[in-house]
């Protein structure tokens, strides 16, 4: 059965079908309950944004607020992780990787590596990301590059409801380390869901449309941007493909290629900035992997070389949007030699 | 509005059709057409399909161009016959272009399915229903198929019958634990589903592996089936493409399962993102894998060629059927009324030729 | 006052049985004879990398590690590890072959000194980055707790490390989340090159216990039996639902930060050290004192540690070397 509910409901119900599935799956991290020690409630919050709500009064034991102290607390779900729990930590916002960035790249992603594979680290960190909240510039970044250069970490950007789920059961259930996006923009979108539990396989794009024209990848929120795109130039009788690689690692390198085959023709939309980044990551894969099929040079949309502005009109300037991502299909559609 | 006008309008292909596009028409104005030719070919976001005519007649006017999108109930076409006058087809027509421009359907939607669940043995079994007519038809899906297997069939049988299309365990919205995966627990569910709804008599179709359990069902409780359809029915002949059953069982990702798919259909076109996407949703929920695979060692071992069936009996196949071949039918044959096989169809023959198979079973109805 | 030594309650032998005190000095043996024969080793260029010796401080690793099971007890330790890793029942051979970078070694080579670990065992791995156990502990703790099985995770750190983020913020977490959990702050004077009483604001590490509402203690980390009784409190405390306690040990390191290490910055306190303070020699003439054991009990111990090392050298040596296959495996349990 499906309803059609938002993306923060997906993530908690994920969650309260995981823990209800799995007594080892704990949840810890700032506010997640919300009001620890304090007079009022105990389940105050849900997490800042509210997507835990509710999990604590059910799980008593295994929901645990934490200090504003990051190391520790990421530290402790990797280390809970090597222990036969699966912890699922939330780093409030992904612009916070920097207090605790050690624990994460250098113990947890290398620990089955270093450990010549004999160490299983299941930890989720759930970590909200993007620009769009006028959160400016140290709560509105799109980092998960960072966490896809690192071997031995998946990164899972889930762009609807029903993605929202699938992944985060996948990424509870998945037995390496997985850093998982929420754009905090997408919270309260609506989607059709399945009541039942299912896990989205990591690595496999989803083809959100298929066309013959143009592929578009497009991650996380970009993916409803370059629906809007598509829209508007269908009405021109442009036929865009989207995929929506779903994970950055693994990254789906085969449905890209295949698609870029069939329409020789690519324009990458990623709200990660264009620096060693996700859209030149998959620009230069396709360069090199599927350059006997392009029929035009790879298009990009992505935010300047900036920090994210606060002031409304610059931030709107700031992240890509349909009009960018349409001029960026005409540009690769009208090139000539 | 002329009540001999008899409006073509946009059909309702699973609960969440919203619109659907009209790609190409296969007839045109002045045309004659008996009920059940085919109209036009649509598309949705979901589903492609043929419109096939409510009534004959004589296609009069069409509203919606091909190329067009049409919601759902909106009218798309217009039948009426030879002597009704063209200015009262042509205020017919404007009357029905002002509501598609408008976006809304000339009627209000509440003819669709309706779906619901029953608790058979403290398992749920989900069922879609549709129509309210005196018989009842009973619509039992294949391996890895749904109740919306049926779509094409279910809603113009619906306008005579009452229609009842379910999940079997392990499938759609039904529980996914099916158990040993045996024969009998499907058989006892649909048995358990009929005394639950309180259907005691019924006409059974089954598609595939449904076509096994129904053919179990009538061996059950014979008194209570009043005519079997078998649709490309599994466990009557020597032939199966056992590949096809693992391949599908076993597949995790679009790339694995789609190549089995096209295995399903004599067009491949019929294997659009969407069917694979559905699919892949389906056999991503907890249990399914595990239902899936306890089925496929008993698919492969049904044997019931000789298992007598004392029902009156239909067949129905796709000549161009690659996971069950119709050469299975000889087993069948000299037993059924009526063994029929639809050349340039695939083991979905009622995807692929929904209007042979509807017709099957309206003389299965009908006896 | 806890940066006062402790003395133990115990002067003899801490109620350790003939068994248990030839266990405990084995420990103690291998690891010194471990880390010498490392250092020659290391001067012939043999073997790859940085290693960093724990000769001199072995009564620490087993004085704690001598109260932990493999099974439910964790505990992280340092680039500093080895002593750890054999007191915590890490295979002696595997770690030889491990920091020879062979693919019979504990990590299959692919670790190295800093890296090793064995989980089977309860040992949560040598830690490249100073400060990064305790996080880890912190965890191995709550897993414990959730569990209720009683475990005890203990994270070593020295006094570097005890000047991380990391470690303060899990001494913090620890007493919030009461957890069962020990810090072990192995302090030998000198963070690399530099003196922890120019670095540790304070001049003490155990003090710092107070701040976080736990008990804190210091002991003469060349005494076995003091080392043993302070973790055995806080281990027993942790053990029982008391919530986390740091010991601070304090002791010398005889060989440098690395090996290499010129050691220009120190002057003559490992001489004295060795010839007075030294944990083994100071272990065998309390146990041969009281006639809880006798010299040839301790020497047949000593030769039995000198053949497993010579054996665990000449098979490091001889064993092979990971190929091109083993690059790119083990980086993920699925890809």
């Amino acid at each position: 059965m499906s309803r059609n509910i938002t993306y923060r409901e997906a993530i908690n119900e994920a969650l309260v079908q995981e823990m209800e599935r799995d007594p080892s799956v704990v949840v810890l991290g700032e506010d997640n309950a919300g009001g620890a020690g304090a007079p009022g409630e105990s389940d105050a919050w849900g997490g800042v944004l509210g997507v835990t709500k509710g999990l604590q009064p059910r799980f008593p034991d295994r929901v645990l607020d934490t200090p504003i102290s990051e190391s520790a607390f990421i530290g402790a779900a990797i280390g809970a992780a090597t222990r036969g729990l699966r912890p699922v930590a939330e780093l409030m916002f992904i612009d916070f990787m920097g207090v605790c960035l050690d624990q994460i790249f250098n113990q947890a992603a290398k620990f089955r590596y270093m450990f010549g594979g004999r160490a299983v680290t299941p930890v989720v960190i759930r970590t909200m990301y993007g620009a769009g909240l006028r959160a400016a510039a140290q709560h509105s970044q799109s980092l998960y590059p960072v966490f896809t250069s690192v071997p031995g970490l998946k990164v899972a950007l889930p762009s609807s409801p029903y993605e929202a789920k699938g992944l985060l059961v996948q990424a509870i259930r998945d037995d390496d380390p997985v850093i998982f996006c929420e754009h905090k923009a997408l919270y309260d979108t609506v989607g059709e869901v399945p009541a039942e539990s299912y896990a989205i396989p990591f690595g496999e794009a989803q083809i959100v449309r298929e066309g013959g024209d143009v592929t578009i990848v497009a991650l996380g929120r970009m993916v409803s941007v370059a629906v809007e795109a598509a829209d508007e130039l269908a009405a021109s009788g442009v036929r865009c493909e989207i995929v929506d690689p779903r994970t950055t690692s693994p990254l789906d390198e085969d449905t890209i290629l295949e698609s870029v085959e069939h329409t020789g023709r690519l324009v990458v939309v990623d709200e990660a900035g264009p620096r060693c980044g996700t859209a030149a990551d998959i620009a230069a894969l396709v360069a090199g992997k599927a350059f006997g099929a392009l029929r035009a040079p790879v298009g990009t949309v992505t935010p300047p070389h900036t920090p994210v502005p606060f002031s409304p009109p610059l931030e709107d300037l700031y992240v890509p949007d349909a009009t960018r991502v349409a001029a960026a299909v005409k540009s690769v559609l009208d090139w000539k030699a | 509005m002329d009540d001999r006008i008899t409006p073509v309008t946009m059909p309702k292909w699973g609960l969440s059709m919203k619109t659907g596009r009209i790609t190409d028409w296969l007839a045109a104005p002045g045309d004659e057409v008996a009920e059940g030719d085919g109209l036009a070919e649509i598309d949705t976001d979901k589903i492609a399909g043929t419109l096939e005519a409510p009534a004959g007649g004589v296609l009069r006017a069409i509203v919606a161009e091909a190329g067009g999108d049409a919601p759902v109930g909106c009218a798309v076409a217009l039948l009426a016959p030879g002597d009704v006058p063209q200015e009262e087809i042509a205020a017919a027509v404007a009357e029905a272009r002002e509501l598609l421009a408008r976006g809304q359907p000339a009627e209000p939607d509440g003819t669709g399915p309706a779906t619901g669940a029953v608790d058979v043995a403290g398992r749920s079994l989900a069922y879609a229903t549709e129509g309210d007519g005196p018989e009842t038809v009973v619509l039992v899906h294949g391996f890895g198929g749904d109740k919306d297997s049926w779509l094409f069939v279910r809603t113009p049988l619906a306008a005579r019958h009452t229609v009842y299309a379910l999940d079997l365990p392990g499938h759609g919205d039904s529980v996914k634990d099916v158990g040993d995966g045996g024969l009998v627990v499907l058989a006892d569910a649909v048995t358990g589903f009929l005394d639950v709804l309180g259907l005691d008599r019924v006409h059974l179709v089954g598609h595939s592996l449904g076509g096994a359990v129904a053919g179990a069902v009538a061996g059950q409780v014979p008194g209570r089936v009043r005519s079997l359809t078998l649709v490309a029915p599994a466990g009557y002949g020597p032939e199966l493409d056992s590949g096809y059953l693992r391949g599908f069982a076993g597949a995790r990702t679009r790339r694995e399962l789609k190549p089995h798919l096209a295995k399903l259909f004599a067009d491949g076109d019929r294997v659009t993102r969407q069917l694979v996407d559905d699919l892949l949703r389906y056999k991503r929920l907890d249990g399914v894998a595990e239902a899936l695979a306890a089925l496929v060692p008993t698919v492969e071992a049904l044997d019931l060629a000789r298992t007598p069936l004392d029902v009156p009996l239909r067949v129905v196949w796709g000549g161009a059927d690659r996971v069950i071949p119709a050469s299975n039918r000889r087993s069948l044959e000299g037993r059924a009324r009526e063994v029929r096989v639809v050349e340039g169809a695939g083991h979905m023959v009622h995807m692929e030729a929904p209007g042979e198979v509807t017709q099957l079973i309206e003389r299965a109805v009908t006896g | 006052m806890p940066d006062t030594l402790r003395t133990p309650r115990d002067p003899a032998t801490g109620g350790l049985d003939a068994a248990a005190l030839l266990d405990a000095y084995r420990t103690m043996r291998t690891i010194r004879v471990f880390e010498e024969r490392l250092h020659d080793e290391f001067a012939t260029g043999d073997i790859p990398g940085f290693v960093h010796l724990y000769a001199g401080e072995e009564a620490s690793a087993a004085g704690v590690c001598g109260w932990l099971d493999d099974e439910r007890d964790v505990i992280a330790s340092t680039h500093r590890g080895h002593g750890h890793c054999i007191a915590k029942h890490v295979d002696v051979k595997a770690m030889m072959a491990e920091i020879y970078g062979r693919a019979t070694g504990s990590c299959h080579g692919k670790g190295g000194s800093m890296h090793i670990a064995d989980l089977s065992r309860g040992m949560l791995g040598a830690n490249g980055i100073v400060g990064g156990g305790p996080p880890l502990v912190c965890g191995a703790a709550l897993a414990s707790k959730v569990r209720g099985d009683g475990g005890v995770a203990v994270a070593f750190f020295g006094d570097g490390g005890a000047n991380q983020g990391t470690t303060l913020e899990s001494l913090n977490l620890a007493t919030v989340w009461h957890l069962p959990a020990v810090f072990i702050a192995e302090n030998n004077g000198y963070a690399e090159a530099t003196a922890a009483e120019w670095s540790v604001g304070g001049g003490s590490v155990a003090a710092r216990a107070a701040a976080f509402g736990m008990p804190g203690t210091t002991v003469d980390g060349f005494d076995f039996f003091a080392v043993r009784e302070a973790a055995g409190e806080a281990i027993e405390r942790a053990r029982t639902g008391g919530g986390p306690s740091l010991v601070e040990v304090r002791l010398t390191r005889y060989y440098g930060h690395f090996e290499g290490d010129q050691q220009t910055y120190r002057t003559t306190e490992v001489q004295r050290a060795r010839a007075e303070l030294d944990c083994l020699l100071r272990f065998r003439t309390r146990v041969t004192a009281s006639g809880d054991l006798t010299a040839a009990q301790l020497d047949a111990v000593d030769e039995e540690v000198a053949a497993l090392i010579e054996e665990a050298v000449t098979e490091a040596k001889a064993a092979p070397l990971p190929t091109a296959a083993d690059l790119d495996t083990d980086v993920y349990v699925t890809y």
